[in-house]
């Protein structure tokens, strides 16, 4: 990893993207003292991570990658163990332990062994464990990694409930999870920050052709001959990429000029040629696309 | 070190010490380690105490120390070595404690473990006690010995635990440096004159042999607890060595 510079401000959901390997965890491991850096530093609330540790430590709750857990302890012991570690007195290890199973819906399991818990469960658990002491800053390694699609959803709602008081800086390398949980992103790659901004501001600045994806119904006999050069001649359109045929439906995607919307023009066309347009979206430059560019160039 | 962080210190080590026995008794470790212990140095003593026909201890004494050499090392072999396997080191270390804290509450929970393995024995005291008159003097040297010498065993398994993340490499590890520590007085004849008292003074069955005879001797106590912190400290470095 070298010169990554950045700061996080409270309240702020901050998502860490990048292929695997690209310095996400290692950054992460930096920042939660668990590392020391070959060079630079890390302020916590003013606090440095180099002579302040323990301080930051305090500060900082902190989900690892994989969420390592203790499985031979129940979900009860093993929260009271972390409240513990962070030095919580009696009354307040109580009121944060009702709060944690409160907040992360840990009740029903609370008497359970870890080792038991489905991952769902463990990640609630890991979420639960890293808050239990009321931190300044999270710090979420890849939070959802390996949860189903409801479980995703959850933990997510989870961490922007949360996110609203605290500063929450997470990993992840799926990109969805950026656009639906936080408010800044940054994109690094080979231990470098290639992109910096809310989601919306790297799209538009990153922003190529639109893709409007459509299927309509023809009845010809050669789509490559009779429909493509019609739908190649609509206003605005850049190219297009024919996407089969499941009879007489065809599909098309199609990619539009910068700045312009091509799907008035396209349903006008469709009329006029009498096709049957059953399905038009727009897919948008996505924060994928984003990626892509910023990753894929070596 | 202010009072105020003398009590958080102590409540952090407590708090991991009290964790890693109720681990142990949990996982069945414990019961494990106190049957066989006492199964096997039982055996051995009482299957003698009879043939010398003698009130003496001193026949446990001379067992237990080969006993600590599997045991010991077994009892310590996880202590680090899982959490560095499970990835739950990662958590230990980015919660706010000193590494420090980690290692002596990990130390004394293994420590308390032999104690109570140790305590158990007593029953033997007992029925010899009941059988005959035996002097006390060489009893209670003989167990503060031993709870000394399994304090040095257990710092140098905790280190090896803290080497590696395969609990059956700091197993052979522990067994190793402890079997090394124990024979060295007995390899003398090996060895130059010259340096055999050196080696002699290594040997911790030496120092042993001295506080079990009832001779409470500040250099063999120095020895003891200088090796002990010793090994401690050298986890607290190797658990502190986490740069790659």
């Amino acid at each position: 990893m070298n010169d990554i510079s950045f700061d996080v401000k409270t309240g702020e959901i901050l998502g860490f993207l990048g292929p695997n390997g690209a310095g996400k965890t290692t950054t992460m491991k930096i920042i939660t003292c668990y590392m020391p850096p070959t060079s630079g530093s890390v302020d916590v609330d003013g606090y440095s991570i180099a002579d302040h540790s323990l301080e930051v430590r305090r500060k900082i709750g902190y989900l690892p990658e994989l969420n390592p857990l203790y499985f031979d302890m129940n979900v009860l012991e093993y929260l009271e163990y972390a409240a513990q570690l962070h030095q919580l007195d009696k009354t307040r290890t109580k009121q944060q332990l009702s709060l944690m199973i409160e907040v992360c819906g840990l009740k029903s399991v609370r008497h359970k062994d870890i080792g038991e818990l489905s991952k769902g469960y463990r990640q609630r658990v890991g979420l639960a464990q890293a808050m239990i002491h009321e931190p300044d800053v999270l710090i979420l390694d890849e939070p959802t990694s390996g949860l189903d699609p409801n479980q995703i959803v959850e933990i997510r709602n989870l961490i922007k409930q949360l996110g609203r008081a605290k500063t929450v800086v997470l990993s992840t390398h799926i990109l969805s999870e950026v656009t639906a949980t936080c408010d800044r992103v940054i994109i690094i790659n080979k231990g470098q920050i290639v992109a910096d901004g809310t989601p919306s501001e790297l799209q538009d600045k990153f922003q190529g052709s639109e893709i409007v994806a459509l299927e309509l119904r023809a009845s010809v006999q050669n789509a490559m001959a009779e429909l493509f050069p019609k739908i190649q001649a609509v206003p605005g359109v850049q190219s297009v990429e024919y996407g089969g045929a499941n009879g007489d439906v065809h599909k098309f995607s199609i990619h539009s000029l910068k700045g312009s919307d091509v799907r008035e023009d396209l349903f006008r066309k469709a009329v006029s040629e009498k096709w049957v347009l059953l399905e038009m979206g727009r897919k948008g430059t996505s924060l994928e696309d984003v990626f892509h560019q910023l990753t894929k160039n070596q | 070190m202010t009072q105020a962080q003398f009590r958080t210190s102590a409540g952090n080590i407590n708090a991991i010490m009290r964790r890693e026995v109720k681990s142990y008794f949990n996982s069945a470790i414990a019961y494990v380690v106190i049957v066989v212990f006492l199964a096997i140095v039982g055996w051995f003593h009482t299957s003698n105490l009879f043939l010398s026909n003698v009130a003496t201890m001193r026949l446990l004494f001379e067992l237990v120390p080969i006993v600590f050499l599997f045991v010991v090392p077994a009892v310590t072999m996880r202590l680090l070595s899982e959490e560095k396997k499970s990835g739950t080191i990662e958590l230990l270390t980015t919660k706010p404690l000193h590494d420090a804290e980690i290692v002596l509450g990990k130390f004394l929970a293994a420590w308390a473990l032999i104690g109570v393995a140790l305590l158990l024995t007593l029953v033997y005291y007992i029925t010899i006690a009941a059988l005959g008159k035996i002097d006390n003097g060489p009893v209670v040297g003989g167990y503060l010995g031993l709870m000394l010498m399994a304090g040095v065993y257990v710092a140098i398994g905790l280190l090896a635990s803290s080497l590696t993340e395969n609990q059956v490499i700091a197993f052979i590890i522990g067994f190793v440096f402890v079997f090394t520590l124990f024979m060295l007085d007995k390899v003398l004849i090996y060895i130059p004159d010259a340096f055999a008292s050196i080696v002699e003074f290594l040997g911790i069955d030496y120092h042993f042999g001295n506080v079990a005879r009832g001779v409470i001797d500040s250099r063999d106590l120095i020895y003891f607890f200088s090796l002990l912190g010793f090994m401690l400290y050298l986890t607290v470095v190797s658990l502190g060595r986490r740069k790659w």
